[in-house]
C-alpha cells in the first residue's frame, strides 16, 4: 500500500528534499528580457564557441550543472542521480551533457513539462531513500528547436500572433537530503489531455487543459485552496493559453487569478522583443524557475509556490499526419515551510 | 477536463485568438511586393537599354533578383524583411531563392552531401514538383485542343 499517495494523482513527500542551488544560463535575447537580473550567466553568442547549436545546447546543459553544484561546493562525483531532458530528437542535449558529467543519468522527456517531470522524479527518489543529491536540469535552445519543428532561421517568413518563441537556456537544480529549503512537498502529476488542437502554432490553447486539469486535481487531492499559495505558475503556455487555463480553473470553483502567472509571458517583454504570444521550451520553466523564482524563494518574497511545467506531446511527423496536439502538465509544491 | 468537448473548444479558442493585423499585413505586402516588382522593372530596362534581346533580358532579370534575394539571405537580411512582408517577400522570385538558400545554409553543418544537397529543396521541393507538374499537364491540354 503506498503510504506516501493522496487523492488520485499527488504524492505527499514525507521527508522533503531541498532544493540547495541552482543555475541558469540563457542565450542574449533572454538577458535583454526583464528578469536579465535573475540569470547567473547570460550568454553574448548562442553558439557559445562551439559549432553547432546542438552542441551549444549540450554545453548549456553540461556547464549548468557544473555551475549549480559550484555554488553547492560539490563536484558531479558526489551525485547519486542526473534527471535531465530537452526538446531535441533523442534528447542529445542531456545525453551529451551527461556523458560528460558522468553522473548515473535518467533521460526524461516531456516538453516543455520537464522541468517540473524532472523536480518530481528527482524528489521522489530522495524521498524514497534513493538518493541523497540528485541534480534536474532541462535546457531549449531557440536555434534547434526552430530547425527541428520550423523553418530555416533565414527564412522570411511571418509568424502568427500566437506563435511562441523558444527561449535559448538551461536552468539546473541541485537536490537534497539535507538542507533548510526552499523544499518539494507535494508533486500532482499530469495526465495527457488531448484538447484537438492541430496548429503547432497555437500550442498553448493545445496545453491549457491540461494545466488546468493538473491544477484542479492537486486542490482536490490535497485539500488546498488557492489562498494557501504565494504564486501558481504554469511553464509555458503563454498568452492566450493562460488565459484559457484561468477561465477553465475559475470555473470549477478554485480562483486563482490574483496568484496566476505563466513563465513564458514573464521572460520575455512581448511587445518590444517581437515574441508574440510569448516564450517556450523546456528552457523556459528552468531558467524562470532556477532563477527568478528561486530568487523569490529564499528572499521569502514568495514562500509556497506551484510550478506547473507544460508540455505539448507532438512531433512535427506525427502532426503532418493529421493528429493534434496532446498536451501535458506536471505540478510541483515548492516551499519554504516542510 | 475528460469530458471536453473538441469541437466546442475549436470554437471557444477560436473566438478568443488574437487576428493578426491584416490590415498592416495587407499593407506591407503590397508595399515590399511591389517594391521588388519596381526592382525587377529596373532591372529590366536596365538591360533594355544595354541592347539585349527581349528573351535574355527576362533570363537575366530573373537572374539578378535571384541572386540578390540569395546575397540578403546569405548577410541575414531577408528573413527580416520577411517577418513584416509575409507573402510580399515570398512570392516574387527573391523569395523563392531564400526559401532554397536559407535551408543551404542551415544544414551546412551536416555536411555538403547530406546537409546542403539533400535539404537544399525541403521549402522549395513541393514549388518544383506542382509547379512542372502542373506546366506539363497544361502543356499537354494545350496540345489536345490544339488537334
Amino acid at each position: 500500500m503506498a503510504q506516501k499517495r493522496l487523492g488520485k494523482q499527488t504524492v505527499v513527500l514525507v521527508n522533503p528534499p531541498s532544493i540547495i542551488s541552482t543555475a541558469t544560463i540563457v542565450g542574449p535575447k533572454e538577458g535583454e528580457g526583464p528578469l536579465k537580473g535573475y540569470f547567473d550567466l547570460v550568454l553574448e553568442d548562442d553558439l557559445w564557441g562551439e559549432d553547432s547549436w546542438e552542441k551549444s545546447e549540450a554545453k548549456l546543459q553540461q556547464e549548468a550543472v557544473k555551475l549549480a553544484l559550484f555554488k553547492s561546493k560539490m563536484v558531479p562525483s558526489q551525485v547519486d542521480y542526473l534527471f535531465g531532458g530537452d526538446l531535441l530528437n533523442q534528447i542529445i542535449s542531456s545525453a551529451y551533457a551527461a556523458r560528460s558529467l558522468k553522473i548515473p543519468f535518467f533521460g526524461l522527456y516531456g516538453a516543455c513539462s520537464t522541468k517540473s517531470e524532472s523536480l518530481s522524479l528527482g524528489a521522489m527518489s530522495i524521498d524514497g531513500g534513493f538518493a541523497d543529491t540528485v541534480v534536474c536540469v532541462t535546457s531549449s535552445h531557440f536555434s534547434t528547436a526552430e530547425r527541428q519543428y520550423r523553418f530555416p532561421l533565414e527564412h522570411g517568413n511571418q509568424r502568427p500572433p500566437t506563435a511562441q518563441w523558444t527561449v535559448t537556456g538551461s536552468g539546473a537544480s541541485v537536490l537534497s537530503s539535507k538542507g533548510n529549503g526552499p523544499y518539494i512537498t507535494h508533486i500532482t502529476t499530469g495526465r495527457i489531455i488531448d484538447p484537438g488542437i492541430v496548429n503547432a502554432n497555437n500550442m498553448g490553447s493545445a496545453m491549457a487543459p491540461a494545466a488546468a486539469d493538473t491544477i484542479i486535481q492537486h486542490f482536490k487531492d490535497t485539500g488546498f485552496k488557492p489562498e494557501n499559495y504565494d504564486l501558481i505558475i504554469t511553464g509555458d503556455l503563454a498568452s492566450l493559453g493562460k488565459d484559457i487555463a484561468e477561465e477553465l480553473i475559475v470555473k470549477e470553483g478554485y480562483d486563482i487569478s490574483k496568484i496566476f502567472m505563466d513563465c513564458g509571458i514573464e521572460i520575455f517583454d512581448a511587445e518590444r522583443q517581437d515574441t508574440h504570444a510569448g516564450g517556450s521550451g523546456c528552457g523556459c520553466s528552468a531558467v524562470v524557475f532556477a532563477g527568478y523564482l528561486y530568487e523569490m524563494l529564499k528572499s521569502k518574497k514568495y514562500n509556497k509556490i506551484m510550478l506547473v511545467s507544460t508540455g505539448a506531446l507532438h512531433s512535427p511527423t506525427i502532426m503532418q499526419q493529421g493528429e493534434s496536439i496532446p498536451g501535458i502538465a506536471h505540478a510541483v509544491t515548492i516551499s519554504n515551510e516542510r | 477536463m475528460d469530458n471536453i468537448n473538441q469541437k466546442d473548444y475549436y470554437e471557444y479558442v477560436k473566438k478568443k485568438m488574437p487576428k493578426p493585423n491584416y490590415v498592416k499585413n495587407c499593407i506591407w505586402a503590397f508595399v515590399v511586393g511591389g517594391l521588388i516588382s519596381v526592382l525587377g522593372q529596373i532591372i529590366t530596362n536596365f538591360f533594355n537599354v544595354r541592347g539585349l534581346s527581349e528573351k535574355s533580358v527576362a533570363t537575366a532579370t530573373a537572374i539578378t533578383l535571384v541572386f540578390l534575394g540569395a546575397f540578403f539571405t546569405g548577410i541575414g537580411l531577408y528573413d527580416k524583411l520577411g517577418r513584416g512582408a509575409g507573402a510580399g517577400s515570398i512570392v516574387p522570385i527573391t523569395g523563392f531563392a531564400n526559401a532554397i538558400v536559407s535551408p543551404a545554409m542551415e544544414f551546412k553543418r551536416e555536411g555538403f552531401v547530406l546537409g546542403v544537397a539533400s535539404k537544399m529543396f525541403v521549402i522549395a521541393g513541393p514549388v518544383l514538383v506542382y509547379g512542372y507538374g502542373s506546366s506539363i499537364l497544361v502543356g499537354i491540354i494545350y496540345l489536345l485542343l490544339k488537334k
